[in-house]
């Protein structure tokens, strides 16, 4: 049974005159590491919002279709149910940041949920130390940069020990290295752990190497779904205007000359490199 | 036109933002500033247009220094485009916010109107003249807080973090949009950790770490020295990194552009093009 | 980079991350002390036990090593406080025919001392808790969790609104605004690009911590647990021994004490 089954799922704003997302299906399996993309406007920020029921039961508006998440239906099953299978990381660290320290900010989800002291001191030291923010237990939110915010906003949404954790551009406000720490942690959380990810992103560059499932929106529809590889080599990707990585780019150029490499598309700058120095040997 | 003499400045008695600058711009450069999140880099812009003035040094902007004249009277030569374009707007349609400036520097009503006229249209928000700036999308709005500055004309272009947010289109226009300003003299100066967006565009790369420059020349340059780079926490574009892996005799290290890159593995490969 | 802010009567109520034994008791009891303070003021109105009360405080301040911040907070209310004793003055002035008596003058230096005594109390009570302590005072004295948690969210975002605020005005500023500028009414108009822009963040900054807050499972049960408790300790029980005695020696005083006026130590009435 997948983690994630969405069927023919389209959703209207309320007060829109358009759908934000149409005709969406979709289906993500256990431990998947998936990457959303698209242009601007391509829908991926509401269907992140269904996936933990904030759409429709916080934005109201009109939902139609079916969503699984976890055997559940997103769509009726309130949301703080869903919390607990369904992690959700936004965009701007500050905002998901309400207690006065960042033990406090972590446990704040399992205080809602009622977990006994003892627990919650476990869970608490558990996602700390998974997040690498042990030693930040006790700042205040205000005394960190934007990275160690959003790792304290992972620890928290962790810390509840969901089944997915979706993360809805999660770097935007992050510099190149802050950013590359949080795909990191992500990464390793998925592969030592087995949480889903679903991760929403534009850098490309950054992240399509995690991915082995890729998603690709535009216009409220999915375009694209499927392998990572063979999707950022195809020519409608490049048409619907997503920024694939330099390293595939070259490679695609290089092919498109005649000049033979492995069939295997290029994820990364290493990937590549590795590929050339096999190349060059011969 | 722009120049900065060792300057120092410090935010309160016990954090020294920056710790002696020194730096000159030319009229019609464009300069890349880069740095990690809290290298001083925004602060060192923030001296620009006089809305910080120096603890020690002085800024001079077309040869006036920013400590004898007012923020208002700068930003007539020094337009700045914050970050975030919800910080700035607040009027009832677009029309207004690009006219808001252009009223508070006493332009007259006809000026203002062909002004606001030639803004929406740069920019294509011409549909948008008498929409409300909160009903537009995230890069609309950034649009509009883009065409507000830049209806004064100033001489100096300063942009904050531009490509936050935006997809790989909307940094290709943007781009784009930002060589065609270049070219028609204007001075730009961009604030910026995305080092891809800026080995597109090969500007001059003044790179800040801690309070200082580390760093000031040709962006190929550094943006291809890993070392100067590591020092302050910034990644090499992603070209400069497979040549920087790959490591083969014979091929330089200094490459960002895409197709310079093909023909000097082509080349290396043997494999003769079509 | 957050930047500290100015203020002078309001450095007498931002916390300080000091450890001092003051710094470490329960709020709740800091509380009551509090309050004891304040029922002990209302039920004096000569100027000895007023006198006595302020005193009193000393200990608690330098025991918590405040004093710079504290001393801050009275010059602060230094002018409220000038503002008390002239209106008594002024008040016995009238009542009493146009003259003014020598218990007119230690009435009003009483009063003015009462408001003093309620102003360092509390200066003292929140320059030594600190916001995450008062807020999980509120929580465990069952008050509704909506309103602790409102305040300590509140609390925590002040700097960040504080910030927000001064990048809104640096914006506006390289517009060619000029806050400074013009008579009163124009002043006014001028803060409006400053404060839409401020509100509409705010409106756009509370649904993405509503967004957070619902997929953290906020509401999921009434009975919401805590991951600290506060416990009452010695100290605790020092100063609790300490509120008896003030409240007994408060109402035998009261009572039974004939407390002597200051000018009848120099022969007046």
């Amino acid at each position: 049974m997948a983690l994630i089954e969405i069927k023919g799922l389209t959703y209207t704003y309320p007060g829109a005159t358009q759908p934000s997302i149409s005709d969406v299906s979709l289906t993500v399996q256990k431990g998947e590491f998936v990457l959303i993309t698209g242009p601007s406007g391509c829908g991926k920020t509401t269907l992140c919002r269904t996936f933990n029921g904030l759409i429709p039961q916080f934005y109201q508006g009109e939902l139609k279709g079916e969503i699984r998440v976890a055997d559940l239906d997103a769509a009726k099953q309130p949301t703080y149910e869903m919390a607990r299978h369904v992690g959700l990381v936004f965009q701007n660290p500050e905002n998901q940041l309400f207690a006065l320290s960042v033990e406090k900010d972590v446990a704040f989800g399992l205080e809602n949920l009622g977990y006994s002291r003892e627990e919650m001191r476990k869970r608490v030291d558990w996602a700390m130390d998974l997040t690498g923010i042990t030693d930040l237990r006790d700042r205040s939110p205000h005394e960190m940069s934007g990275g160690q915010q959003q790792r304290v906003a992972i620890a928290a949404v962790l810390a509840m020990q969901p089944e997915i954790i979706v993360l809805d551009e999660p770097t935007s406000f992050l510099d190149p290295l802050s950013a590359q720490k949080i795909f990191d942690v992500i990464h390793d959380l998925n592969k030592t752990l087995g949480i889903s990810v679903i991760l929403v992103e534009h850098r490309l560059d950054l992240t399509a190497r995690y991915a082995d499932h890729i998603i690709i929106m535009d216009q409220g529809k999915v375009r694209l779904d499927g392998d990572t590889r063979a999707i950022l080599a195809s020519d409608e990707t490049r048409l619907i205007g997503v920024g694939i990585p330099k390293a595939t780019l070259l490679y695609e150029l290089l092919q498109n000359e005649g000049a033979n490499l492995p069939e295997t598309t290029p994820l990364s700058s290493e990937e590549l490199a590795k590929m050339l120095q096999e190349a060059l040997k011969n | 036109m722009l120049m900065v003499e060792d300057v120092h400045f410090s935010y309160s008695s016990s954090i020294e933002a920056l710790k002696g600058v020194s730096l000159t711009v030319d009229d019609g450069e464009f300069v890349a500033i880069m740095g990690q999140n809290g290298a001083g880099k925004t602060t060192l812009v923030k001296h620009f247009n006089g809305l910080l003035k120096p603890t020690s040094g002085r800024v001079l902007v077309d040869g006036v220094e920013t400590t004898k004249t007012s923020v208002a009277a700068l930003a007539r030569t020094v337009g700045f485009v914050f970050q975030n374009p919800d910080h700035q707007l607040f009027s009832e349609t677009v029309e207004e916010e690009i006219a808001f400036a252009l009223k508070n520097f006493g332009y007259a009503p006809d000026v203002i109107e062909k002004r606001i006229e030639w803004g929406v249209n740069l920019l294509g928000l011409a549909q948008y003249r008498k929409t409300s700036p909160f009903m537009l999308s995230g890069g609309e709005r950034k649009r509009v807080a883009l065409a507000s500055v830049l209806a004064w004309d100033p001489k100096m272009l300063i942009l904050d973090e531009p490509t936050i947010g935006q997809d790989h289109q909307q940094k290709e226009n943007l781009r784009q949009f930002i060589m065609q300003l270049q070219s028609q003299g204007k001075t730009i100066v961009i604030v910026t950790h995305d080092v891809e967006f800026v080995a597109e565009c090969n500007p001059r790369v003044v790179l800040m770490r801690e309070g200082k420059i580390a760093a000031d020349g040709e962006g190929k340059e550094i943006l291809t020295n890993p070392q100067v780079l590591k020092e302050s926490s910034i990644v090499l574009p992603q070209i400069a990194q497979v040549f920087s892996i790959l490591n083969a005799p014979g091929l330089p290290k200094d490459v960002i552009d895409i197709y310079e890159a093909k023909t000097l593995l082509l080349k290396k490969l043997g494999v003769t093009s079509r | 980079m957050s930047r500290g802010l100015g203020g002078s009567v309001f450095d007498g109520l931002k916390f300080r991350k000091v450890s001092s034994p003051i710094h470490n008791l329960d709020p709740r009891m800091k509380f009551v002390y509090v309050i004891a303070v304040f029922v002990a003021a209302i039920l004096f109105s000569a100027i000895i036990p007023l006198a006595i009360l302020f005193v009193m405080a000393l200990p608690f301040v330098l025991l918590a090593r405040v004093q710079k911040q504290w001393l801050r907070s009275l010059r602060g209310a230094a002018f409220l406080a000038l503002f008390i004793f002239v209106i008594n003055v002024g008040g016995s002035y009238f009542t009493h025919g146009f003259t003014l008596l020598a218990a007119d003058w230690e009435n009003a230096a009483a009063m003015t001392m009462r408001f003093v005594v309620l102003v360092e109390s509390f200066s003292v009570f929140f320059l030594t808790t600190s916001p995450d302590h008062l807020g999980l005072a509120l929580e465990q004295s069952h008050v509704p969790y909506e309103f602790s948690f409102a305040f300590t969210t509140a609390v925590r975002f002040v700097p960040v609104l504080a910030e927000e605020a001064q990048t809104i005005m640096d914006a506006q500023k390289a517009r060619g605004l000029e806050l400074e500028k013009g008579n009163f009414m124009k002043r006014i108009r001028n803060y409006v690009p400053v404060l839409i822009p401020l509100i509409v963040s705010a409106i756009r900054r509370s649904l993405e911590l509503a967004e957070a807050m619902e997929s953290r499972a906020w509401g999921a049960t009434k009975k919401r647990t805590n991951l600290y408790e506060l416990k009452l300790r010695k100290g605790d029980y020092a100063l609790l021994a300490i509120i008896i005695v003030i409240l007994a020696l408060t109402v035998y005083a009261f009572l039974y004490v004939h407390v002597p006026t200051v000018r009848s130590f120099f022969g007046y009435a």
